[in-house]
Protein backbone atom coordinates (compact mmCIF):
# COMPACT_ATOMS: atom_id res chain seq x y z
CA UNK A 1 0.00 0.00 0.00
CA UNK A 2 1.28 3.70 -0.76
CA UNK A 3 0.21 6.89 -0.13
CA UNK A 4 -1.51 8.39 -3.48
CA UNK A 5 -0.33 12.23 -2.11
CA UNK A 6 3.53 12.63 -1.10
CA UNK A 7 5.88 15.50 -0.70
CA UNK A 8 8.61 16.12 -3.14
CA UNK A 9 11.75 16.85 -1.78
CA UNK A 10 15.30 14.59 -2.95
CA UNK A 11 16.81 16.28 0.60
CA UNK A 12 14.86 16.19 3.68
CA UNK A 13 14.07 12.44 3.83
CA UNK A 14 17.73 11.32 4.06
CA UNK A 15 18.29 14.04 6.18
CA UNK A 16 14.96 12.53 8.55
CA UNK A 17 16.15 9.34 8.18
CA UNK A 18 19.81 9.81 9.62
CA UNK A 19 19.96 9.17 12.98
CA UNK A 20 18.23 5.90 12.25
CA UNK A 21 20.31 4.72 9.67
CA UNK A 22 23.56 5.96 11.09
CA UNK A 23 23.01 4.06 14.60
CA UNK A 24 21.89 0.83 12.77
CA UNK A 25 24.85 1.06 11.06
CA UNK A 26 27.45 1.65 13.41
CA UNK A 27 25.84 -0.40 16.50
CA UNK A 28 24.16 -3.08 14.61
CA UNK A 29 25.27 -4.15 11.10
CA UNK A 30 29.06 -3.21 11.67
CA UNK A 31 29.31 -5.64 15.03
CA UNK A 32 26.78 -8.04 13.28
CA UNK A 33 29.19 -7.89 11.02
CA UNK A 34 32.79 -8.13 12.78
CA UNK A 35 30.97 -10.74 14.76
CA UNK A 36 30.87 -12.95 11.71
CA UNK A 37 34.16 -12.35 10.70
CA UNK A 38 35.81 -12.43 13.96
CA UNK A 39 34.18 -16.28 14.03
CA UNK A 40 36.54 -17.06 11.05
CA UNK A 41 39.52 -16.21 13.06
CA UNK A 42 41.52 -17.66 15.57
CA UNK A 43 43.32 -15.71 18.30
CA UNK A 44 46.74 -16.63 20.42
CA UNK A 45 46.41 -17.13 23.97
CA UNK A 46 47.88 -13.35 23.68
CA UNK A 47 45.83 -11.90 21.65
CA UNK A 48 49.17 -11.02 20.19
CA UNK A 49 47.97 -12.33 16.48
CA UNK A 50 44.98 -14.22 14.58
CA UNK A 51 44.86 -16.36 11.58
CA UNK A 52 42.32 -17.21 9.35
CA UNK A 53 40.60 -20.38 9.96
CA UNK A 54 37.42 -20.45 8.20
CA UNK A 55 35.10 -23.04 9.47
CA UNK A 56 37.25 -24.43 12.41
CA UNK A 57 35.60 -22.67 15.36
CA UNK A 58 32.39 -23.93 13.96
CA UNK A 59 33.62 -27.53 13.88
CA UNK A 60 35.34 -26.97 16.86
CA UNK A 61 32.12 -25.97 18.44
CA UNK A 62 30.21 -28.78 17.43
CA UNK A 63 32.12 -31.29 18.45
CA UNK A 64 32.16 -29.76 22.11
CA UNK A 65 30.17 -32.03 24.34
CA UNK A 66 30.28 -28.69 26.93
CA UNK A 67 28.46 -26.40 23.85
CA UNK A 68 26.22 -29.10 22.89
CA UNK A 69 24.79 -29.55 26.45
CA UNK A 70 24.40 -26.12 26.60
CA UNK A 71 22.10 -26.07 23.71
CA UNK A 72 20.46 -28.70 24.97
CA UNK A 73 19.79 -27.25 28.42
CA UNK A 74 18.59 -24.06 26.07
CA UNK A 75 15.61 -26.05 24.63
CA UNK A 76 15.00 -27.47 28.06
CA UNK A 77 14.70 -24.12 29.96
CA UNK A 78 12.53 -22.82 27.03
CA UNK A 79 10.05 -26.00 26.54
CA UNK A 80 10.15 -25.87 30.62
CA UNK A 81 9.29 -21.71 31.21
CA UNK A 82 7.26 -21.96 28.08
CA UNK A 83 5.31 -24.63 29.14
CA UNK A 84 4.66 -23.68 32.63
CA UNK A 85 3.64 -19.90 32.32
CA UNK A 86 1.49 -20.37 28.99
CA UNK A 87 -0.63 -23.09 31.07
CA UNK A 88 -1.12 -21.33 33.81
CA UNK A 89 -1.58 -17.95 32.04
CA UNK A 90 -3.86 -19.85 30.14
CA UNK A 91 -6.01 -20.70 33.19
CA UNK A 92 -5.76 -17.49 34.54
CA UNK A 93 -6.95 -15.90 31.87
CA UNK A 94 -10.06 -18.01 30.91
CA UNK A 95 -10.85 -17.35 35.04
CA UNK A 96 -10.56 -13.91 34.15
CA UNK A 97 -12.53 -13.91 30.49
CA UNK A 98 -16.13 -14.77 32.90
CA UNK A 99 -17.99 -11.91 33.83
CA UNK A 100 -17.17 -11.91 37.42
CA UNK A 101 -17.56 -9.17 40.06
CA UNK A 102 -13.97 -7.03 40.32
CA UNK A 103 -12.58 -8.79 36.97
CA UNK A 104 -10.69 -5.39 36.46
CA UNK A 105 -8.99 -5.20 39.63
CA UNK A 106 -7.99 -9.43 39.05
CA UNK A 107 -6.43 -7.97 35.78
CA UNK A 108 -4.58 -6.14 37.21
CA UNK A 109 -3.15 -7.08 39.90
CA UNK A 110 -2.04 -10.07 37.46
CA UNK A 111 -0.50 -7.78 34.85
CA UNK A 112 2.14 -5.95 36.52
CA UNK A 113 5.32 -8.41 37.24
CA UNK A 114 5.55 -7.38 33.60
CA UNK A 115 7.76 -4.48 34.60
CA UNK A 116 9.90 -6.15 36.91
CA UNK A 117 13.32 -6.70 35.62
CA UNK A 118 14.17 -10.16 35.11
CA UNK A 119 17.35 -9.62 37.04
CA UNK A 120 15.06 -8.30 39.63
CA UNK A 121 12.70 -11.12 39.41
CA UNK A 122 15.96 -13.43 39.81
CA UNK A 123 17.01 -11.71 43.40
CA UNK A 124 13.71 -11.71 44.63
CA UNK A 125 13.32 -16.07 43.94
CA UNK A 126 16.72 -15.80 45.07
CA UNK A 127 15.81 -14.84 48.26
CA UNK A 128 13.02 -16.85 48.91
CA UNK A 129 15.01 -19.96 47.97
CA UNK A 130 17.94 -19.27 49.64
CA UNK A 131 19.49 -22.23 51.15
CA UNK A 132 20.43 -20.90 54.38
CA UNK A 133 17.86 -17.39 54.76
CA UNK A 134 15.08 -18.29 52.18
CA UNK A 135 11.68 -18.20 53.90
CA UNK A 136 10.72 -20.95 51.65
CA UNK A 137 14.00 -23.54 51.96
CA UNK A 138 13.01 -23.46 55.69
CA UNK A 139 9.48 -24.88 54.61
CA UNK A 140 11.29 -27.13 51.80
CA UNK A 141 13.40 -28.51 55.24
CA UNK A 142 10.82 -28.86 56.97
CA UNK A 143 9.49 -31.53 54.82
CA UNK A 144 12.63 -33.00 54.75
CA UNK A 145 13.99 -31.81 51.25
CA UNK A 146 17.59 -31.41 51.17
CA UNK A 147 16.88 -28.01 49.26
CA UNK A 148 20.40 -26.15 47.56
CA UNK A 149 20.39 -24.58 44.73
CA UNK A 150 23.70 -23.01 44.89
CA UNK A 151 25.22 -26.34 45.12
CA UNK A 152 23.03 -28.92 43.70
CA UNK A 153 22.20 -28.26 39.62
CA UNK A 154 18.69 -29.25 39.65
CA UNK A 155 17.99 -27.09 42.00
CA UNK A 156 19.53 -24.43 40.53
CA UNK A 157 17.73 -25.28 36.95
CA UNK A 158 14.27 -25.13 38.92
CA UNK A 159 14.87 -22.08 40.37
CA UNK A 160 15.85 -19.98 37.00
CA UNK A 161 12.54 -21.74 35.55
CA UNK A 162 10.59 -20.54 38.67
CA UNK A 163 11.54 -16.98 38.54
CA UNK A 164 11.69 -16.70 34.80
CA UNK A 165 8.12 -18.02 34.80
CA UNK A 166 7.14 -16.19 37.42
CA UNK A 167 8.33 -12.82 35.11
CA UNK A 168 6.48 -14.12 31.88
CA UNK A 169 2.81 -15.28 32.99
CA UNK A 170 1.60 -11.57 32.87
CA UNK A 171 2.58 -11.34 29.59
CA UNK A 172 1.49 -14.63 28.75
CA UNK A 173 -1.96 -13.50 30.62
CA UNK A 174 -2.21 -10.07 28.48
CA UNK A 175 -2.11 -11.69 25.10
CA UNK A 176 -4.29 -14.72 26.10
CA UNK A 177 -7.10 -12.22 27.74
CA UNK A 178 -6.96 -10.21 24.36
CA UNK A 179 -7.61 -13.47 22.43
CA UNK A 180 -10.20 -14.50 23.97
CA UNK A 181 -11.87 -12.04 24.50
CA UNK A 182 -11.70 -11.71 20.47
CA UNK A 183 -13.60 -14.80 20.13
CA UNK A 184 -17.46 -14.16 19.24
CA UNK A 185 -19.82 -14.62 22.17
CA UNK A 186 -22.31 -16.18 19.02
CA UNK A 187 -20.20 -19.25 18.97
CA UNK A 188 -20.16 -20.11 22.29
CA UNK A 189 -23.74 -19.38 22.83
CA UNK A 190 -24.24 -21.64 19.93
CA UNK A 191 -21.91 -24.68 21.37
CA UNK A 192 -24.13 -24.19 24.69
CA UNK A 193 -27.41 -24.56 23.02
CA UNK A 194 -25.95 -27.66 21.52
CA UNK A 195 -25.23 -29.21 24.97
CA UNK A 196 -22.04 -28.85 25.31
CA UNK A 197 -20.82 -28.50 28.85
CA UNK A 198 -17.96 -25.36 30.28
CA UNK A 199 -15.04 -27.83 29.78
CA UNK A 200 -15.99 -29.30 26.30
CA UNK A 201 -16.58 -26.11 25.48
CA UNK A 202 -13.22 -25.14 26.02
CA UNK A 203 -11.42 -27.76 24.41
CA UNK A 204 -14.06 -28.01 21.15
CA UNK A 205 -14.32 -23.94 20.76
CA UNK A 206 -12.44 -21.75 22.15
CA UNK A 207 -8.78 -23.64 22.64
CA UNK A 208 -9.28 -24.06 18.56
CA UNK A 209 -10.19 -20.58 18.15
CA UNK A 210 -6.93 -19.33 20.55
CA UNK A 211 -4.37 -21.45 18.43
CA UNK A 212 -2.94 -18.03 16.35
CA UNK A 213 -2.39 -16.80 20.02
CA UNK A 214 -0.54 -19.80 21.44
CA UNK A 215 1.37 -20.27 18.15
CA UNK A 216 2.54 -16.83 18.78
CA UNK A 217 2.94 -16.90 22.44
CA UNK A 218 5.27 -19.90 22.08
CA UNK A 219 7.76 -17.56 19.88
CA UNK A 220 7.98 -15.10 21.92
CA UNK A 221 8.28 -17.27 24.97
CA UNK A 222 11.11 -19.56 22.77
CA UNK A 223 12.57 -15.58 22.23
CA UNK A 224 12.23 -14.98 25.99
CA UNK A 225 13.75 -17.87 27.05
CA UNK A 226 16.79 -17.70 25.15
CA UNK A 227 17.49 -14.46 25.65
CA UNK A 228 15.74 -12.40 28.33
CA UNK A 229 16.68 -15.09 31.14
CA UNK A 230 20.37 -13.69 30.88
CA UNK A 231 19.44 -11.11 33.64
CA UNK A 232 18.04 -13.93 35.67
CA UNK A 233 21.09 -16.29 35.39
CA UNK A 234 23.44 -13.95 36.43
CA UNK A 235 22.16 -12.73 39.30
CA UNK A 236 20.76 -15.72 40.38
CA UNK A 237 23.66 -18.78 39.67
CA UNK A 238 25.91 -17.29 37.21
CA UNK A 239 25.24 -20.27 34.64
CA UNK A 240 26.63 -22.63 37.85
CA UNK A 241 26.83 -24.75 39.92
CA UNK A 242 28.91 -26.86 37.55
CA UNK A 243 27.84 -24.90 34.50
CA UNK A 244 24.08 -26.60 35.04
CA UNK A 245 22.24 -23.49 34.33
CA UNK A 246 24.72 -22.07 31.69
CA UNK A 247 22.87 -21.36 28.73
CA UNK A 248 23.52 -20.50 24.96
CA UNK A 249 23.73 -16.88 25.38
CA UNK A 250 25.30 -17.31 28.54
CA UNK A 251 28.19 -18.64 27.36
CA UNK A 252 28.58 -16.66 24.35
CA UNK A 253 29.10 -13.84 27.52
CA UNK A 254 31.52 -16.63 29.72
CA UNK A 255 33.72 -17.38 26.99
CA UNK A 256 34.21 -14.00 25.32
CA UNK A 257 34.35 -12.03 28.75
CA UNK A 258 36.44 -14.73 30.94
CA UNK A 259 37.49 -17.03 28.26
CA UNK A 260 38.89 -14.46 25.67
CA UNK A 261 38.32 -16.82 23.25
CA UNK A 262 36.91 -14.49 21.00
CA UNK A 263 36.85 -16.83 17.85
CA UNK A 264 34.32 -19.16 19.48
CA UNK A 265 32.63 -16.97 21.18
CA UNK A 266 31.77 -15.16 18.00
CA UNK A 267 31.02 -18.22 16.30
CA UNK A 268 28.10 -18.73 19.13
CA UNK A 269 26.57 -15.63 18.57
CA UNK A 270 27.04 -16.23 14.84
CA UNK A 271 24.59 -19.64 15.71
CA UNK A 272 22.36 -17.84 17.96
CA UNK A 273 21.54 -15.13 15.13
CA UNK A 274 20.66 -17.66 12.82
CA UNK A 275 18.35 -19.00 15.52
CA UNK A 276 16.62 -15.62 15.94
CA UNK A 277 16.28 -15.21 12.37
CA UNK A 278 14.61 -18.39 12.09
CA UNK A 279 11.76 -17.58 14.86
CA UNK A 280 11.40 -13.85 13.90
CA UNK A 281 10.94 -15.25 10.15
CA UNK A 282 8.09 -18.00 11.60
CA UNK A 283 6.40 -14.97 14.00
CA UNK A 284 5.83 -12.90 10.51
CA UNK A 285 4.88 -15.55 8.67
CA UNK A 286 2.01 -16.08 11.03
CA UNK A 287 1.29 -12.20 11.03
CA UNK A 288 0.89 -12.15 7.12
CA UNK A 289 -1.28 -15.34 7.33
CA UNK A 290 -3.58 -13.28 10.15
CA UNK A 291 -3.67 -10.67 7.88
CA UNK A 292 -4.44 -11.90 4.74
CA UNK A 293 -7.98 -14.07 6.47
CA UNK B 1 -24.48 -16.96 28.15
CA UNK B 2 -25.98 -19.76 29.13
CA UNK B 3 -23.74 -20.20 31.95
CA UNK B 4 -24.11 -21.85 35.48
CA UNK B 5 -23.64 -19.56 38.36
CA UNK B 6 -22.86 -20.61 41.66
CA UNK B 7 -19.62 -22.75 42.24
CA UNK B 8 -17.99 -22.31 39.15
CA UNK B 9 -17.43 -18.67 39.98
CA UNK B 10 -16.38 -19.68 43.16
CA UNK B 11 -14.10 -21.48 41.41
CA UNK B 12 -12.76 -18.91 39.58
CA UNK B 13 -12.53 -16.47 41.98
CA UNK B 14 -10.51 -18.75 43.92
CA UNK B 15 -8.16 -19.63 41.43
CA UNK B 16 -7.56 -15.58 40.17
CA UNK B 17 -6.71 -15.16 43.93
CA UNK B 18 -4.32 -17.68 44.27
CA UNK B 19 -2.29 -16.65 41.48
CA UNK B 20 -2.37 -13.17 42.49
CA UNK B 21 -0.55 -14.10 45.99
CA UNK B 22 1.97 -16.38 43.64
CA UNK B 23 2.71 -13.05 42.07
CA UNK B 24 2.54 -10.78 44.78
CA UNK B 25 4.44 -13.26 47.06
CA UNK B 26 8.15 -12.63 46.28
CA UNK B 27 7.03 -8.59 45.97
CA UNK B 28 5.84 -8.97 49.99
CA UNK B 29 8.74 -10.77 51.10
CA UNK B 30 10.63 -8.19 49.71
CA UNK B 31 9.02 -5.34 51.58
CA UNK B 32 8.68 -7.42 54.59
CA UNK B 33 12.82 -8.08 54.81
CA UNK B 34 13.57 -4.36 53.66
CA UNK B 35 11.77 -3.21 57.15
CA UNK B 36 13.85 -6.18 59.36
CA UNK B 37 17.13 -6.71 61.07
CA UNK B 38 19.95 -7.45 58.89
CA UNK B 39 21.14 -10.03 61.79
CA UNK B 40 17.32 -11.52 61.84
CA UNK B 41 17.74 -12.35 58.30
CA UNK B 42 20.99 -13.90 57.84
CA UNK B 43 20.25 -15.96 60.68
CA UNK B 44 17.23 -17.87 58.57
CA UNK B 45 14.68 -16.20 61.61
CA UNK B 46 13.51 -13.55 59.47
CA UNK B 47 9.90 -12.90 60.37
CA UNK B 48 6.92 -12.95 57.39
CA UNK B 49 5.36 -9.76 59.50
CA UNK B 50 7.04 -6.31 59.04
CA UNK B 51 9.74 -5.23 61.25
CA UNK B 52 10.46 -1.33 62.73
CA UNK B 53 13.10 -0.55 60.46
CA UNK B 54 11.29 0.71 57.34
CA UNK B 55 12.56 4.56 57.62
CA UNK B 56 16.74 3.61 58.80
CA UNK B 57 16.73 1.08 55.59
CA UNK B 58 15.56 3.35 53.46
CA UNK B 59 17.24 6.02 53.87
CA UNK B 60 20.29 3.97 54.48
CA UNK B 61 19.61 2.38 51.08
CA UNK B 62 19.14 5.85 48.76
CA UNK B 63 21.43 8.17 50.74
CA UNK B 64 24.46 6.04 51.99
CA UNK B 65 24.55 2.47 50.14
CA UNK B 66 25.74 -0.32 51.71
CA UNK B 67 28.76 0.01 54.24
CA UNK B 68 30.64 -2.87 53.61
CA UNK B 69 32.25 -1.62 50.49
CA UNK B 70 32.50 1.38 48.00
CA UNK B 71 29.09 0.84 46.65
CA UNK B 72 27.46 4.19 45.27
CA UNK B 73 23.97 5.19 47.58
CA UNK B 74 20.86 3.86 45.95
CA UNK B 75 19.56 7.32 44.88
CA UNK B 76 22.68 7.51 41.76
CA UNK B 77 21.48 4.48 40.58
CA UNK B 78 17.95 5.19 40.50
CA UNK B 79 19.06 8.72 38.71
CA UNK B 80 21.08 6.67 36.32
CA UNK B 81 18.03 4.32 35.30
CA UNK B 82 15.91 7.00 35.21
CA UNK B 83 18.08 8.76 32.61
CA UNK B 84 18.76 5.60 30.84
CA UNK B 85 15.18 4.93 30.73
CA UNK B 86 14.26 8.59 29.87
CA UNK B 87 16.34 8.48 26.79
CA UNK B 88 16.11 5.32 25.27
CA UNK B 89 11.97 5.61 25.26
CA UNK B 90 12.20 9.10 23.99
CA UNK B 91 14.87 8.63 21.69
CA UNK B 92 13.49 5.49 20.14
CA UNK B 93 10.00 7.84 19.63
CA UNK B 94 11.89 10.77 18.24
CA UNK B 95 13.89 8.87 15.68
CA UNK B 96 11.43 6.34 14.40
CA UNK B 97 8.82 8.60 14.21
CA UNK B 98 10.98 10.43 12.01
CA UNK B 99 12.04 7.53 9.52
CA UNK B 100 8.44 6.33 9.46
CA UNK B 101 7.45 10.01 8.22
CA UNK B 102 10.20 10.04 5.59
CA UNK B 103 9.34 6.25 4.49
CA UNK B 104 5.43 7.04 3.81
CA UNK B 105 5.19 10.44 3.01
CA UNK B 106 8.51 11.16 0.49
CA UNK B 107 9.43 9.06 -2.78
CA UNK B 108 13.30 8.71 -3.17
CA UNK B 109 15.71 5.90 -4.06
CA UNK B 110 16.10 3.41 -1.99
CA UNK B 111 13.16 3.68 0.44
CA UNK B 112 12.30 0.27 0.68
CA UNK B 113 15.87 -0.84 0.76
CA UNK B 114 16.32 1.53 3.55
CA UNK B 115 13.03 0.46 5.15
CA UNK B 116 14.14 -3.35 5.22
CA UNK B 117 18.18 -2.30 6.62
CA UNK B 118 15.83 -1.02 9.60
CA UNK B 119 13.41 -3.54 9.53
CA UNK B 120 16.17 -6.60 9.89
CA UNK B 121 17.53 -5.08 12.73
CA UNK B 122 14.67 -6.93 14.73
CA UNK B 123 17.07 -10.01 14.36
CA UNK B 124 19.88 -8.73 15.68
CA UNK B 125 19.46 -8.26 19.81
CA UNK B 126 22.37 -6.94 21.24
CA UNK B 127 22.93 -10.66 23.12
CA UNK B 128 24.34 -11.98 19.92
CA UNK B 129 26.31 -8.83 18.63
CA UNK B 130 27.76 -7.90 22.46
CA UNK B 131 31.81 -8.23 22.01
CA UNK B 132 31.98 -6.21 18.74
CA UNK B 133 29.03 -3.64 19.73
CA UNK B 134 31.65 -3.45 23.08
CA UNK B 135 34.56 -2.70 21.18
CA UNK B 136 32.79 -0.09 18.94
CA UNK B 137 31.65 1.74 21.98
CA UNK B 138 35.08 1.52 23.69
CA UNK B 139 36.54 3.50 20.30
CA UNK B 140 34.28 5.60 20.21
CA UNK B 141 35.22 6.34 24.30
CA UNK B 142 31.48 6.15 25.16
CA UNK B 143 32.37 3.63 28.20
CA UNK B 144 30.83 5.08 31.05
CA UNK B 145 28.68 7.49 29.88
CA UNK B 146 25.12 8.33 29.35
CA UNK B 147 25.24 8.64 25.64
CA UNK B 148 26.94 4.82 25.88
CA UNK B 149 24.26 3.08 27.79
CA UNK B 150 21.64 4.88 25.41
CA UNK B 151 22.87 5.41 21.92
CA UNK B 152 23.52 1.69 20.99
CA UNK B 153 20.06 0.81 22.38
CA UNK B 154 18.11 3.61 20.35
CA UNK B 155 17.36 1.97 17.06
CA UNK B 156 14.01 0.51 16.92
CA UNK B 157 12.44 -1.29 14.13
CA UNK B 158 8.98 -2.07 15.92
CA UNK B 159 8.67 1.53 16.61
CA UNK B 160 9.11 2.55 12.67
CA UNK B 161 6.69 0.31 12.01
CA UNK B 162 4.18 0.99 14.33
CA UNK B 163 4.12 4.73 13.04
CA UNK B 164 4.89 3.19 9.49
CA UNK B 165 1.09 1.67 9.85
CA UNK B 166 -0.16 4.42 11.86
CA UNK B 167 0.51 6.47 9.47
CA UNK B 168 -0.59 4.81 6.59
CA UNK B 169 -4.46 4.39 8.52
CA UNK B 170 -4.29 8.73 8.32
CA UNK B 171 -6.27 9.21 5.12
CA UNK B 172 -4.60 11.56 2.11
CA UNK B 173 -7.34 14.33 2.52
CA UNK B 174 -6.44 15.65 5.48
CA UNK B 175 -2.63 16.27 3.46
CA UNK B 176 -4.43 17.82 0.91
CA UNK B 177 -5.81 20.25 3.09
CA UNK B 178 -3.13 21.25 4.34
CA UNK B 179 -1.30 21.36 1.06
CA UNK B 180 -4.05 24.02 0.42
CA UNK B 181 -3.73 25.80 2.93
CA UNK B 182 0.31 26.52 2.35
CA UNK B 183 1.71 23.92 4.17
CA UNK B 184 5.66 22.13 3.65
CA UNK B 185 6.50 18.89 5.31
CA UNK B 186 7.31 20.57 8.67
CA UNK B 187 3.76 22.71 9.18
CA UNK B 188 2.34 19.34 8.28
CA UNK B 189 4.57 17.12 10.74
CA UNK B 190 4.16 19.39 13.36
CA UNK B 191 0.65 20.74 13.24
CA UNK B 192 -1.35 17.38 11.58
CA UNK B 193 0.92 14.09 12.04
CA UNK B 194 2.31 14.63 15.59
CA UNK B 195 -1.04 15.84 17.30
CA UNK B 196 -2.67 12.47 15.46
CA UNK B 197 0.13 10.23 17.05
CA UNK B 198 -0.11 11.55 20.20
CA UNK B 199 -1.48 8.35 22.10
CA UNK B 200 0.52 5.88 19.74
CA UNK B 201 3.41 7.88 21.23
CA UNK B 202 2.05 7.81 24.66
CA UNK B 203 1.61 3.97 24.44
CA UNK B 204 4.97 3.24 23.15
CA UNK B 205 6.41 5.10 25.93
CA UNK B 206 5.61 3.20 28.48
CA UNK B 207 6.97 0.21 26.82
CA UNK B 208 9.56 1.54 25.90
CA UNK B 209 10.49 3.50 29.47
CA UNK B 210 10.35 -0.16 31.15
CA UNK B 211 12.17 -1.48 27.82
CA UNK B 212 15.27 0.95 28.96
CA UNK B 213 14.50 0.95 32.86
CA UNK B 214 15.36 -2.98 33.09
CA UNK B 215 18.03 -3.43 30.51
CA UNK B 216 20.82 -5.52 32.08
CA UNK B 217 23.50 -7.11 29.73
CA UNK B 218 24.12 -3.76 27.89
CA UNK B 219 24.87 -1.67 31.02
CA UNK B 220 26.64 -4.69 32.65
CA UNK B 221 29.15 -4.41 29.91
CA UNK B 222 29.53 -0.76 29.52
CA UNK B 223 30.08 0.75 33.27
CA UNK B 224 32.85 -0.09 35.23
CA UNK B 225 32.66 2.84 37.35
CA UNK B 226 29.95 2.29 40.69
CA UNK B 227 28.75 6.25 39.61
CA UNK B 228 27.37 4.96 36.59
CA UNK B 229 25.69 2.27 37.47
CA UNK B 230 21.93 1.46 37.12
CA UNK B 231 19.75 -0.10 40.04
CA UNK B 232 19.09 -3.09 37.98
CA UNK B 233 23.11 -4.20 37.81
CA UNK B 234 23.59 -2.27 41.17
CA UNK B 235 21.20 -5.23 43.25
CA UNK B 236 23.36 -7.96 41.58
CA UNK B 237 26.75 -6.53 42.51
CA UNK B 238 25.82 -6.17 46.19
CA UNK B 239 24.30 -9.69 46.39
CA UNK B 240 28.07 -11.16 44.52
CA UNK B 241 29.59 -10.58 48.36
CA UNK B 242 29.79 -13.75 50.49
CA UNK B 243 26.65 -14.49 52.30
CA UNK B 244 27.48 -13.22 55.23
CA UNK B 245 28.38 -9.46 54.35
CA UNK B 246 25.31 -8.96 52.35
CA UNK B 247 22.96 -6.77 54.05
CA UNK B 248 19.82 -8.53 53.10
CA UNK B 249 17.29 -5.35 54.15
CA UNK B 250 19.39 -3.14 51.63
CA UNK B 251 19.16 -5.55 49.13
CA UNK B 252 15.12 -6.06 49.20
CA UNK B 253 14.82 -2.07 49.81
CA UNK B 254 16.99 -1.68 46.60
CA UNK B 255 14.93 -4.49 44.81
CA UNK B 256 11.75 -2.54 45.64
CA UNK B 257 13.04 0.84 44.43
CA UNK B 258 14.37 -1.03 41.38
CA UNK B 259 11.08 -2.38 40.49
CA UNK B 260 8.64 0.92 42.08
CA UNK B 261 9.27 3.04 38.63
CA UNK B 262 7.87 0.76 36.01
CA UNK B 263 5.77 -1.55 37.62
CA UNK B 264 4.03 2.43 38.82
CA UNK B 265 4.33 2.90 35.62
CA UNK B 266 2.18 0.07 34.12
CA UNK B 267 -0.44 0.34 36.79
CA UNK B 268 -1.34 4.24 36.28
CA UNK B 269 -1.26 3.73 32.64
CA UNK B 270 -2.71 0.12 32.22
CA UNK B 271 -5.07 0.74 28.72
CA UNK B 272 -2.46 2.78 26.87
CA UNK B 273 0.53 -0.14 28.02
CA UNK B 274 -2.30 -2.64 27.10
CA UNK B 275 -2.82 -1.23 23.86
CA UNK B 276 0.82 -0.68 23.26
CA UNK B 277 1.80 -3.61 23.88
CA UNK B 278 -0.70 -5.45 21.55
CA UNK B 279 0.03 -3.20 18.66
CA UNK B 280 3.82 -3.51 18.77
CA UNK B 281 3.82 -7.53 19.21
CA UNK B 282 1.41 -8.19 16.66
Amino acid sequence: MQKQTVFHSRLLPFLLLIPQVAIVLVFFYWPAAQAVWQSFLLQDAFGLSTTFVAFENYVELLHQPEYFNAIVRTFAFSAAIGGASLSSALLLAVMADKPLRGVTVYRTLLIWPYAVAPAIAGVLWMFMLHPSLGVLARGLRAMGIDWNPLLNGNHAVILVVLAATWKQISYNFLFFLAGLQAIPKSVLEAAAIDGAKPIRRFWTVTFPLLTPTIFFLIVVNVVYAFFDTFGIIDAMTGGGPAKATETMVYKVYLDGLLGGNLGSSAAQSVILMVIVIALTAIQFRYIERKVTY
Amino acid sequence: MVERKGIRRYIAHLILWAGIAIVAFPVYLAIVASTQEAAQIANGQMSLLPGGRFLDTYYKTIFIGTSGSTREPVGVMLLNSLVMALSIALGKIAISILSAYAIVYFRFPFRMSIFWLIFITLMLPVEVRIYPTYKIAADLSLLDSYAGLTLPLIASATATLLFRQFFMTVPDELLEASRIDGAGPFRFFKDTLLPLSRTNMAALFVILFIYGWNQYLWPLLITTRDDMQTIVIGIRKMITTSDALTEWPVVMATAVLAMLPPVAVVILMQKLFVRGLVETEK
